[in-house]
């Protein structure tokens, strides 16, 4: 196995004697992007600054190119190895084009060189015009572009980048997302950062961490982490809307049966009987039927009657939330949802598949 | 009434001609106060910086000194620093008092606060995460210094502004260690006294004219600098 550009070692932050971070083992891989993910007040932030030898540990070790680091005199230069993008532009008051050159500057490039890297990187992000603006007068959108390109002009070991696109309008924030997409497939340059964003993370991540009270609950592709997720936080972070607790009743053959307060479920797998379980149910994999359909033969091996008790809109699908004796969520067009006549109230008939269902033990 | 009038007539006849005492008056008041401030702003601003950033036992005990020093009265500053160049005083050995240098040491004392004081409120008012920004682009501590005095240079331009308009203005510490010797100690501030406790308005006026007007040109010109700043500095293009 390759050295790993970056690996964290037993790596603890205390504030106020509590341990905020506990971090036992952490491999960052030359030119991967790493998402950190989770929900407020999981440590994603501190883990990132302190990676980026910004925050210093309570304990623990950090090798950098195999190299454990030591925070002394020598510190400054291994930080002028790395570039951090914060959620806020944080811009200087002066112009975008000495924004820009504000890092290569603090390493002593000047003249030419400095002229020919500022501009090649204003061209790459498509804000060359702008090199005279005022950097305060910028749009929420510029000023991100430019603090990537601030970023990426000093042509980083390890790019860090704490929610970078979190305070951006959503047409403003997939613009800029396809940019850093193309960029960092283009430079194949090592990146690490947080988002609160599913979608951003499977969009530009190799691999995605899921941050809870401080520690790595679980890590791997995200199709790993998507199609398995670890525990319930994970399965809550990834957009499983329905985390039902139970306990295996019956185990037969293929499939088994889980008491879900007091209904039964059929899942696809093996388990022991008496097994606590958490059921992962994914909203889009719950069909709805009106309710005079319900004895039409199906694939699916769990058929629920329920009542609708909520209707949200989430972009162009509709939130469905049922009680069907447990909360139950499943995501429909609008056109479903005007053929269904749903409303508040209103009976139906909710069915899935023994197989879509995931199973985390307890 | 007339009084007055024939006061600011002959006042105007004197700015007019400037005689070389009045001209002499003026240069020594621009460089006692110029000097005083420079000398405060070298010793304010990082010193305001520092416990900006800084955090160390005895921290407030020093902000709310350098607060209470904001307003020191010039006369309690004099006597300070006549006690200390006095005669078999501390400091006598220098042979200051009466001096220029003896007036700066005093008007230095009297601003260094002032300026130290708005420095700190400068850099505190700049968002504590610009300072991590400025970490992660790989700064040392010097040119983390400079970017902080650079995104604070507005308040720091009235901070300068402060500290000047505090001392070309004062009289008390001014007479108490200079103590107004004609052609080697004396500034607009003294003089304008010393003529009106003789009774020659007219002069007292034109003098008082002119510290006006130097008081009012130079914090003039360092507004028009922190304005355009505020509104067309922010884009110094060195591309």
């Amino acid at each position: 196995m390759a050295e790993p550009i970056l690996e964290a070692k037993a790596l603890e932050v205390r504030r106020d004697n509590s341990l905020i971070l506990d971090i036992p083992h952490l491999r960052v891989e030359d030119k991967e992007v790493l998402a950190l993910v989770g929900p407020n007040g999981a440590g994603k932030t501190t883990l990132l600054l302190t990676l980026a030898l910004l925050y210093t540990p309570s304990a623990g070790e950090i090798k950098f190119e195999g190299k454990s680091i030591s925070y002394g005199k020598g510190l400054i230069n291994l930080r002028r190895r790395f570039a951090v993008v914060f959620q806020e532009p944080l811009l200087f008051d002066t112009s975008v084009y000495e924004n820009v050159a504000s890092g290569l500057r603090v390493r002593g490039i000047r003249g030419r060189e400095l002229k020919q890297r500022v501009f090649t990187w204003l061209d790459q992000f498509g804000i060359a015009h702008l090199a005279k603006r005022a950097a305060r007068t910028l749009s929420g959108g510029e000023a991100q572009r430019v603090t990537l390109t601030r970023a990426l002009v000093l042509n980083p070991n390890i790019l860090f980048m704490d929610e970078p696109f979190a305070s951006l309008d959503p047409p403003t924030r997939e613009r800029l997302i396809r940019d850093m997409e193309r960029i960092v497939h283009e430079t194949k340059i090592t990146t690490v950062f947080v988002t609160h964003d599913r979608s951003e993370a499977l969009q530009l991540a190799h691999r995605i961490g899921v941050m809870h009270q401080g520690r790595i609950i679980q890590i791997g592709s995200p199709e790993r982490v998507i199609n398995y997720p670890a525990d319930e936080v994970v399965a809550n972070f990834i957009g499983i809307e329905s985390i039902l607790p139970g306990r295996v009743m019956v185990f037969n053959h293929e499939t088994f049966l889980v008491d879900v307060q007091g209904k039964k479920i059929e899942v696809a797998g093996e388990a022991q009987v008496g097994d606590e379980v958490f059921l992962c149910i994914r909203p889009e994999e719950v069909t709805l039927l009106g309710s005079g359909l319900a004895s039409l033969p199906s694939s699916a091996r769990n058929t629920f009657p329920g009542r609708v008790i909520q209707i949200g809109f989430i972009g162009p699908y509709c939130k469905v939330t049922l009680d069907c004796g447990f909360p139950l969520v499943a995501y429909i067009t609008k056109k479903s949802l005007g053929i269904l006549h749903l409303d508040i109230g209103r009976e139906v008939v909710a069915s899935f598949k023994a197989t879509a269902i995931h199973v985390i033990r307890k | 009434m007339d009084l007055i009038l024939e006061g600011i007539k002959k006042a105007f006849w004197l700015l007019i001609h400037m005689d070389n005492e009045v001209m002499r008056i003026t240069l020594l008041s621009l460089k006692v106060s110029g000097l005083a401030t420079f000398i405060s702003l070298a010793l304010g601003i990082p010193l305001g910086t520092v416990l900006a950033l800084s955090r160390f036992p005895g921290r407030g005990i020093i902000i709310s000194l350098v607060n209470t020093s904001m307003g020191l009265p010039p006369v309690v500053v004099g006597l300070f620093v006549t006690i200390m160049l006095w005669r078999g005083g501390p400091l006598a050995v220098l042979h200051l008092l009466y001096t220029p240098s003896a007036m700066v040491i005093a008007q230095t004392i009297i601003a260094a606060p002032i300026i130290t004081g708005l420095s700190l409120a400068a850099i505190q008012q700049l968002d504590p995460k610009l300072l991590l920004q400025i970490k992660a682009l790989g700064a040392s501590r010097l040119q983390m210094g400079w970017f902080l005095l650079r995104e604070a240079r507005l308040p720091l331009l009235a901070a300068m502004m402060a500290g000047f308009g505090g001392v070309i203005s004062e009289i008390g510490a001014s007479i108490m260690v200079g103590g107004n010797i004609l052609g080697h100690t004396r500034v607009l501030t003294t003089a304008t006294v010393m003529e009106t406790s003789k009774g020659n308005f007219d002069t007292a006026i034109a003098l008082g004219l002119l510290l006006l007007l130097l008081a009012y040109s130079i914090n003039f010109t360092l507004t028009i600098i922190q304005q355009r700043e505020a509104f067309y500095g922010r884009a110094h293009f060195r591309g």
